[in-house]
């Protein structure tokens, strides 16, 4: 089975289609001289050889419209112009705390093209002036992590990291940081925290972390899919990348596509791609059931509908106007055997699950949303618990530090207005709109368990 | 300065202001928990959320800092909503169970519940329960009403200097918690109970005793060490209940050390004295205070008739008021002698007759944090004055270059810039060392007497590191604009105090620095002022106790843990004829050696006055009436003085005296001045094995060691032979083995019966230099033990 698939492969170009038996010692094509043979590397000899200055790299990438890939969409050029010039230490951060649940498209990177992060990294350390960098990479892929060890050694063996690199005086350390799992810690300052050996948890903007970063230097955060697009804009110029894509929305992105369709997987696509097309790509609707909802960037972004999500294309624009996030990209694609109040609870305790504790309306809001969701899941739902809802959670909106009280609040808000009549059903008949069997008929995990096979 | 509106009220303030300041300035309260002006912004709590015109979702007050033209509203529909909703969820898991609850009344959450809070509750779910812990005798815990504001977490970390405690885990299952379930072992934990704006945390001694609106509140002055914290003491049915801060950012700002806030445990103790007694054929008997005082009279003149008045000494408490230190000078200054003094810790008192003025700390209080320069010479800074090592952690933190030169290397949660330790009689041939460094990079001729250190001299500063430190020290120093130069409590009494005192001089004048002594206790300024020390023809406290007097007046001292040398000043009790004691406790000692015990009222039951460290004038009244028959001290001398038939003494209030005394009621006392003519720098060899005193800070005076609480503190621990690991092997023990000391070195002829040996665990302690053992006064252990310096004797035991 094909991990990817993809129109315009850019970033996933030189990746392995066929990863033998999912096995990671199976893998090739990750190595420094598998990476450097399809022209790794390139990007960065060619601005040390040219002298490039940092303020070039940056209007490159500028121009690229290259915008952040891990969920928020900031314009990273724009970013990296934020760094003081004049500081004597600053830091550069790869953010590969991929926590958002529907997300995985940083650990094929990490799999499968982890020069093309350091590369990144390292242009993106010339261009700021960093000297030191992080990669955190979050606790569930260990092995991932140490992968990305062999790569630094490899990159360090090859005088790519370190001090004067390639011979032109540019000197840059970059680290491997193993995190343990917890959401909250993908949140940037909450990373810093983090790397820090401090409890993850987020820190009061402003001051932000282009002034104020880590160990409090000026510190440029970036998502790994973002430093891995770096390489390809400088080789190709920012205008090629920008075509890729459309206006306001440059080069191509990797989707996680996950859910009720017939191959999930990644696939890169340009930006503006309709959402069909993608849907196609991943093999369609799972035994060609109807589609009944798409969360469409993680966990936290708002759900939509079928029919208006079969009219979106996928870029920041778009799906914004429809009501949702582009998010990180992570596509979960729901059919019609989902019971939607379900489907919120399991949402909802995670947000209560990782929410930090830090601000009161996070912390004690998302375990009440929980709360009150089980209760309607389980039978015990009351006529006022809709309107409680929703009234708790704009409580928690736009209260909090970090995002993760609007992250919780979002998909309660959304299932809620988009699929009322299901919890109204719910509440009033104390059992579930989609029929039981029904459910566990679009339960891979459940046919498979009750046909004996594995999971 | 910005231009700023807050609920249409127009003010301007300076740059950087945050809003919930700027909001103070212009009287208007936005409500807030985690928000406290001496802690670092965690903006957690999301109570003091405002509205703040052109932004889109209401702004943390206590996190967002004025811009020029902004305007703020604290109570428009999105504010209040945005507070109320917080209130909500702030309640949600709460308890709510404010009627058993020790923080009701004084809570800050039932405060503002009242005024943000709704009458129902929506939340129908199952509520949260967090696990008590235990985080020592002084602070008890209810966690599961902790609303996670973090303040105690912050105090530690900030104010305290050790992050004892901390949040773990995450959402509403978050605790605040110590780390692997130790206690909060700081000298300054009972803060976070002040800290804390709801019942988590209360004070494990007060809980359930009292409700806070039952109590009257008085305000009244610290009696320990020499800051002078100011207090609020509370009272109910003529018992002190509770302490607590006064605010006064000119001394203690809002906090208090734990010996300061649980010390009036003491003044509750069993061992109160609340009668005159009478010791009879050797039987004591409780007898009215005409008795007692004619007998106390009678003692007094009969000496002074037969065997003249210099056979009567006087040893007053340095913690006594300044009246009743004034008032027993005055007495024996009327009957004859000269033989009074306040210093019972003092070994060196050489400077005597050569001072200038008063000895003090050389520079205010909020100076110190001024300082971009000092050198703490001699001090267990952290436990001898817990506030000004609190200062001083402020100021490390700011940039301040902090350097000490001491014997023992305790940890003193400041980021210091450099550290030298030495054997104590190594102590003055170091910061010797500090001033030869010091006036070589100014280029000036040394004293004579210093050429003994350095290179080729005799007086050796401990190692060659030490000699590097010392260097490193005086480029400190040197590089500093505004330098300060603080002696500890270790100084004053180390023998050679008077050395310590010129060599600090001269450097002082070598950099334009000042310096001065960390006043040891309440009055250790104000003994002075009142004239409680001896002139030229008297005894001073040491020379009293090794030649001993027929009579000792004892005004609230308890020689044999208050002085120098214990066994020594136990001795001289035990010899004299008749020892007379003012105070408000009966000990087993006293009960031993004394023939009259006069009850006397401790600070809470008397008016009076301390003049603390830098010099400053404090006057308090009694917070309660004299327990049992006991009276205020200076009545008691104002009346065996008339008994006397001595002139001067018709006062008729603690006031007058101390008007009389200091000419009126001046803010500051006059006459200060540290500098010392005509003492000559000794250096002095090593002998032995040395001893390293410490007075640990609860047992540091009568108060304090009668406070059950403080007394089960970690900081309470009896003494232990504390030795590096180089000598723990030369004597073949391991730490926690037993080892078997004895008194060394010079006994006074009188003592040496007494001295004797003790047999203590040892205990590693790698800040310890070689060839010393460190082993705490001020305990009944180690009474034996003789003298605070010099040598001992140290074998397993």
């Amino acid at each position: 089975m094909a991990l990817l698939q993809s129109i315009n492969p850019l970033l996933s170009a030189g990746w392995q289609r066929d990863a033998h038996e999912w096995r990671l010692e199976n893998d090739t094509g990750w190595h420094l001289k598998d990476y450097e043979a399809r022209g790794g590397y390139q990007s960065l000899r060619k601005i040390l050889a040219a002298k490039m200055s940092p303020d070039d790299v940056i209007a490159e990438v500028k121009k690229s419209v290259l915008r952040g890939r891990g969920g928020a969409g900031f314009p990273t050029g724009l970013k990296w112009s934020f760094m003081p010039k004049a500081a004597p230490e600053k830091y550069i951060v790869c953010n590969t705390d991929e926590g958002e649940p529907g997300t995985f498209k940083d650990r094929d990177i990490q799999r499968f093209d982890p020069h093309a992060v350091i590369e990144g990294m390292i242009i993106a350390a010339y261009a700021v002036g960093a000297g030191r960098g992080y990669n955190y990479i979050h606790g569930e892929i260990y092995e991932l992590y140490q992968r990305f060890e062999q790569a630094l050694d490899e990159a360090r063996a090859a005088g790519l990291i370190g001090q004067n690199i390639l011979g032109s005086g540019l000197n840059f350390e970059l680290f491997a940081h193993q995190g343990w799992g917890a959401y909250i810690c993908g949140e940037e300052t909450g990373l810093l925290e983090s790397i820090e050996g401090k409890k993850g948890q987020p820190r009061y903007k402003p001051p932000f972390p282009a002034n104020v970063g880590l160990y409090g230097k000026p510190t440029t955060i970036n998502n790994t899919e973002t430093f891995a697009s770096i390489p390809y804009i400088l080789r190709d110029g920012g205008d090629a990348f920008l075509n890729l894509g459309k206006p306001n929305n440059g080069g191509t992105k990797l989707f996680s596509v996950s859910g009720h369709v017939n191959r999930p997987g990644n696939f890169e696509v340009p930006m503006g791609t309709p959402f069909p097309k993608l849907l196609e790509m991943a093999g369609g609707m799972r035994g060609g059931r109807k589609l009944k909802a798409v969360i469409p960037g993680g966990s936290s972004a708002p759900v939509l509908p079928a029919d208006i999500i079969m009219d979106c294309t996928l870029d920041y624009d778009s799906i914004a106007k429809a009501g949702s996030m582009f998010g990180s990209g992570a596509v979960i694609v729901m059919d019609e055997t989902v019971c939607m109040v379900q489907a919120l609870e399991r949402l909802s305790w995670f947000y209560y699950e990782e929410s930090c504790g830090q601000c009161t309306p996070c912390r004690e809001g998302t375990g009440w949303l929980y709360k009150v969701i089980h209760r309607i899941e389980h039978g015990l739902g009351r006529p006022e618990d809709l309107d409680l809802l929703s009234d708790v959670s704009t409580n928690i909106m736009g209260r909090t530090i970090c995002a993760l009280g609007d992250a919780a609040a979002l998909p309660v808000l959304s299932f809620t207005k988009h699929f009322r009549s299901e919890f109204e059903y719910h509440i009033e008949h104390k059992k579930c709109l989609v029929p039981r069997d029904v459910q566990k008929a679009g339960s891979t995990f459940h046919t498979r368990l009750m046909a004996g096979t594995a999971c | 300065m910005l231009d700023f509106e807050i609920d249409g009220k127009a003010l301007q303030v300076q740059d950087g202001t945050l809003v919930i300041e700027a909001a103070h300035q212009a009287g208007i309260y936005i409500p807030h928990f985690c928000y406290h002006k001496k802690l670092s912004i965690a903006a957690n709590c999301r109570m003091c959320l405002v509205q703040v015109e052109k932004a889109p979702k209401p702004m943390p007050a206590c996190a967002t800092v004025v811009t020029n033209g902004m305007k703020v509203f604290t109570h428009s529909d999105l504010a209040v909503k945005a507070q109320k909703s917080v209130m909500e969820f702030l309640l949600i898991n709460h308890p709510l169970d404010c009627p058993i609850c020790d923080q009701g009344g004084e809570c800050q959450l039932q405060d503002l519940a009242v005024g943000y809070g709704s009458s129902a509750a929506r939340f129908q779910e199952e509520k949260r329960v967090v696990a008590d812990k235990n985080l020592g005798a002084l602070i008890s815990t209810d966690m599961t009403r902790c609303i996670n504001c973090t303040r105690c977490v912050r105090f530690t970390q900030e104010i305290a200097g050790l992050m004892e405690l901390g949040q773990a885990f995450r959402g509403d299952r978050a605790e605040v918690m110590s780390f692997m379930e130790k206690t909060v072992d700081s000298e300054l934990s009972g803060n976070v109970i002040d800290l804390c704006p709801v019942g988590a945390l209360t004070s494990k001694p007060f809980r359930y005793s009292a409700r806070t609106w039952e109590l009257a509140r008085r305000k009244s002055v610290s009696p320990h060490d020499g800051l002078g914290s100011n207090l609020i003491v509370q009272t109910q049915h003529n018992r002190v209940m509770r302490v607590l801060p006064l605010e006064n950012e000119q001394i203690n700002e809002c906090w208090l050390s734990d010996k300061e806030r649980f010390s009036y445990q003491g003044l509750n103790s069993a061992e109160r004295l609340t009668k005159p007694m009478v010791k009879q054929g050797g039987q004591w008997q409780e007898v009215d205070w005409n008795v007692a005082l004619d007998y106390a009279a009678h003692a007094l003149r009969d000496v002074a008739k037969n065997h003249g008045a210099a056979n009567i000494g006087a040893l007053l408490s340095p913690h006594a008021t300044f009246e009743e230190m004034a008032l027993a000078a005055q007495l024996m200054r009327g009957i004859g002698s000269e033989n009074i003094d306040f210093r019972l810790r003092q070994s060196d008192f050489r400077a005597d007759g050569k001072r200038q003025g008063t000895p003090w700390l050389g520079m205010k209080v909020t100076e110190i944090s001024a300082l971009d320069r000092v050198l703490v010479v001699g001090s267990f800074l952290r436990k001898d004055h817990p506030l000004i090592a609190q200062r001083l952690r402020q100021a490390a933190k700011k940039g301040t270059q902090v350097s000490v030169i001491h014997s023992a290397d305790d940890d003193l949660l400041i980021k210091l810039f450099a550290q030298a330790i030495a054997a104590p009689s190594q102590l003055p041939a170091l910061f010797a060392e500090v001033l030869k460094a010091v006036a070589e990079l100014k280029g000036v001729a040394t004293d004579p007497a210093l050429a003994k250190v350095g290179a080729g001299g005799t007086a050796s500063a401990g190692s060659a590191a030490n000699t590097e430190t010392a260097m490193k020290i005086a480029a400190s120093l040197v590089s500093g604009s505004n330098v300060g130069i603080l002696l500890g409590n270790f100084a004053q009494q180390h023998p050679q105090a008077a050395t310590l005192n010129a060599l600090a001089q001269q450097l002082a004048v070598l950099l334009g620095a000042k310096f001065g002594f960390l006043g040891e206790a309440a009055n250790s300024v104000g003994g002075f002022v009142a004239g409680a020390v001896p002139s030229a023809t008297g005894m001073n406290a040491a020379a009293m106790l090794a030649a001993p007097r027929k009579v000792y007046l004892l005004l609230g001292a308890e020689p044999e843990l208050d002085c120098a040398d214990g066994a020594c000043a136990l001795a001289a009790m035990q010899q004299a004829s008749s020892v007379i004691v003012l105070s408000p406790f009966k000990s087993p000692a006293a009960l031993e050696y004394a023939d009259v015990l006069l009850p006397v009222s401790p600070f809470s039951e008397t008016s009076g006055t301390f003049v603390n460290t830098e010099g400053r004038v404090q006057s308090f009244y009694a917070v309660t009436k004299p327990r049992g028959e006991a009276r205020p001290a200076w009545k008691v001398l104002r009346v065996l003085g008339n008994l006397l038939e001595l002139d001067g003494f018709n006062y008729d209030s603690s006031e007058q005296v101390r008007d009389a005394v200091l000419g009126g009621r001046p803010e500051f006392v006059s006459g200060l001045d540290n500098s010392v003519a005509g003492v000559a720098i000794e250096l002095p060899a090593a002998a032995g094995v040395e001893r390293i005193a410490d007075v640990p800070i609860h047992f540091a005076d009568v108060l304090a060691r009668r406070s059950p609480a403080l007394q089960a503190t970690a900081n309470a621990v009896a003494p232990t032979a504390r030795m590096n690991a180089a000598m723990l092997t030369k004597l073949g023990v391991t730490s926690g083995g037993s080892v078997k000391v004895g008194a060394g070195g010079t006994a006074s002829a009188g003592s040496a019966a007494l001295m004797g040996t003790a047999t203590l665990f040892a205990e590693l302690d790698s800040g310890i230099p070689d060839g010393c053992v460190r082993i705490a006064a001020a305990h009944v252990n180690t009474i034996a033990l003789g003298p605070m310096f010099g040598s001992l004797t140290v074998e397993r035991g």
